[in-house]
């Protein structure tokens, strides 16, 4: 059974002029061991997929219209708000762009660290090694002792020094690794990552990118990895899914896609890539007579399909 | 920490000082004869001028002032032109009195509207959330005395269960002054009966002094809640598995109250000014009552006290506040 399996997946937002289709069939699967990347242009929908993973949309805006989300097996879409906590943090994890605004400016790093530990470890209780029968204050150290202990191995030396000081005390980069320890404090058999390294410098940016990708190899997780970055996905990436306009037009391992690229958009979007490692944020629209011409060329695969 | 808190409090001696001079200059050069009130209508010159002399009121004006500031440094605030009692007795009465009434209607506003202005938040656009914005719209824009009135008619006079004004029965003692708050002495002594009496005396017009800043603070709570919901962090903290609860009670809370704080504080001074009326309705003992009568006498010294009073008290407040503010906002230095 694949880790995560998301077949058809429709979605539509709505708002005050009514519901507007964001997905419109979606179709991936990730596997253990394997780094999803997720690009594409922007507003072509990747964050509300990264989102409706751990069913983080408002119910009142966001509508499924068909598919389903299958994690482990699981309907992540029929299940109820219980269960869905327990696979948060403790199943799913997630990463997000900022690193300055995923911090609670309000508390310490210690105690949201050690709240985000021990809501893992209810469900969970072996990943502190407890057995679910110690005192509110054992489990506490423990989860204390277990978070100091992340945030080094993540390389954020003097961690226990760190531990009781505010966020605005931090980096950048240091605040994208504790975000990054909180999120696999509990042990996620997946994480899901937003565009993490886009707000860092370069250098950050790489020393990030080795820590998701050492996650991989040591715990075997899937990662399905958020980018505008193509050069990003060529390095850090085994699968990538190139989405357009609520739809993945074109999927499979990297060293194929980016070797030999299928679909017109795909085309586009390396074409305008001046060198290997730039940013695909100043590529972001695609437009004039290209985009008509892949509008045109979609159009007509949709046809075939359809006929 | 403890020395921004001492610099602070330094600090308010200038800004005292210069108040000082401020009131007291307008105090004396407004046109007006106050000896001539206080002596009386049928004085003589010559009692006008002894009761000049008695007050020191024949020397030049800076003169007069130099003896004020010293007299106040000495704990003398001067003494009043009619009464003939010293300030500083009075306020001690009157003060603790408002202070009272201004602490109980800022308690009340708080402890409902928080909660209130936080469930509003999390419920948006519901039937609860429509009810608190149209009704406290109505709550800031009613005037205290007529909600006064109101409360008057309907607690005191129809339905008969709270007191119509006052701050004690006038056939029994308040409790023995240690604070000078009546609740306070009472609870201090362990004098149950007294507290009661107290707290029923005190309950209409803390109502209807808290209305306006109740509804202030319910809607500003409700705005930083639904504002500190929409943070990054809070999708974060949800994407962790933390429960709602812990979020809301928690991660949200002291957020929110920090933005909320300052509004609390600056409806100490709000209060202090806007007790006069509420104060007239239920025959309240405070400094507005005080002063209202003193301003009207051209008694000038009592004037200046109560000036002074609500100053300070002002003054302490926003250090407070400040102090909460960094307390819960980790981002606000100290300096
Ligand atoms: N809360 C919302 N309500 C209505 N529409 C929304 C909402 N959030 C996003 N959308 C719309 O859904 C579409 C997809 O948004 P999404 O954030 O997934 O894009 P994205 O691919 O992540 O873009 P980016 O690269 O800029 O992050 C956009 O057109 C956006 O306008
Ligand atoms: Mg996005």
């Amino acid at each position: 059974m694949a880790l995560l399996d998301i077949s058809d997946l429709h979605l539509s937002m709505r708002s005050f002029e009514g519901e507007t289709p964001i997905l419109k069939g979606i179709d991936l699967t990730v596997e253990r061991g394997q780094i999803w990347g997720l690009v594409g242009e922007t507003g072509s929908g990747k964050s509300l997929t990264g989102l409706t993973i751990s069913r983080l949309l408002p119910s009142t805006t966001a509508h499924y219209t068909g598919g389903q989300v299958l994690f482990d097996g699981k309907d992540v879409l029929r299940a109820s708000d219980r269960d869905m906590r327990a696979l948060r943090g403790g199943r799913i994890g997630m990463i997000f762009q900022d690193p300055t605004t995923n911090l609670n400016p309000s508390f310490r790093i210690g105690t949201q660290m050690v709240d985000a530990a021990l809501h893992a470890a209810r469900d969970k209780p072996e990943i502190l090694g407890l057995t679910g029968r110690e005192s509110r204050r054992a489990r506490r150290r423990t989860a204390w002792q277990a978070s100091v202990a992340l945030l080094e191995s993540f390389g954020l030396h003097d961690a226990e020094d760190r531990m009781p000081r505010f966020p605005h005390e931090f980096s950048g980069g240091m605040r994208q690794r504790v975000l990054i320890a909180m999120a696999m404090i509990g042990q996620p058999d997946l994480l899901i990552a937003d565009e993490p390294t886009t707000a860092l410098d370069v250098s950050v940016q790489s020393q990030i990118l080795r820590l998701i990708h050492r996650l991989v190899e040591e715990r075997n997780i899937g990662v399905m990895f958020i980018t505008h970055n193509l050069g990003v996905v060529a390095q850090l990436c085994s699968h990538v899914a190139v989405m357009y306009r609520g739809r993945i037009v074109e999927r499979g391992p990297v060293s194929k896609v980016l070797k030999a690229p299928e679909h017109i958009y795909t085309r586009a979007l390396m074409g305008a890539i001046p060198t290997a490692r730039a940013r695909m944020d100043t590529l972001r629209g695609i437009d004039g007579p290209l985009r008509d011409r892949i509008e045109a060329e979609i159009a007509a695969t949709a046809k075939e399909v359809t006929a | 920490m403890l020395w921004y808190v001492i610099r602070r409090l330094l600090l308010i001696i200038p800004t005292l000082l210069g108040l000082t001079v401020i009131v007291f200059a307008i105090a004396r050069l407004l046109p007006g004869d106050p000896v001539g009130l206080a002596a009386g209508p049928n004085a003589t010159p010559e009692v006008i001028a002894s009761v000049a002399a008695e007050f020191g009121l024949d020397k030049p004006i800076p003169v007069q002032y130099w003896n004020y500031l010293t007299g106040l440094l000495q704990g003398d605030w001067g003494v009043s032109l009619f009464s003939r009692r010293p300030v500083i007795d009075d306020l001690a009465e009157f003060v603790p009195a408002t202070l009272e009434l201004v602490i109980a209607a800022l308690l009340i506003a708080v402890i409902v509207g928080i909660p209130l202005g936080l469930l509003a938040a999390i419920r948006r656009d519901g039937i609860f959330d429509y009810l608190t914005r149209t009704v406290s719209l109505g709550a800031i824009a009613m005037p205290r005395f007529f909600l006064g009135l109101l409360l008057q008619l309907a607690f005191a006079m129809a339905l008969n269960w709270l007191p119509l004004s006052g701050r004690f029965p006038l056939i029994e003692f308040p409790p023995d002054r240690i604070t000078g708050f009546y609740t306070v002495d009472a609870i201090l002594i362990g004098d149950w009966h007294a507290l009661g009496l107290a707290l029923q005396h005190l309950a209409l017009p803390a109502l209807a002094l808290s209305l306006s800043p109740l509804a202030t603070i319910l809607r500003m709570m409700r705005a930083s809640t639904i504002e500190v919901l929409q943070q990054d962090y809070i999708l974060t903290e949800r994407a962790l598995g933390i429960p709602p609860w812990i979020i809301l009670f928690k991660y949200t809370l002291r957020n929110a109250v920090s933005a909320t704080l300052t509004v609390i504080g600056l409806y100490v001074s709000w209060l202090l000014g806007g007790t006069v009326l509420v104060e007239t309705i239920f025959d309240w003992p405070g400094i507005g009552l005080y002063s209202t009568q003193a301003i009207l006498g051209q008694d000038f010294m009592p004037v200046i006290g109560v000036t002074l009073v609500i100053a300070m008290i002002y003054l302490v407040t926003s250090v407070i506040v400040d102090i909460l503010q960094a307390v819960l906002n980790p981002k606000v230095r100290l300096q």
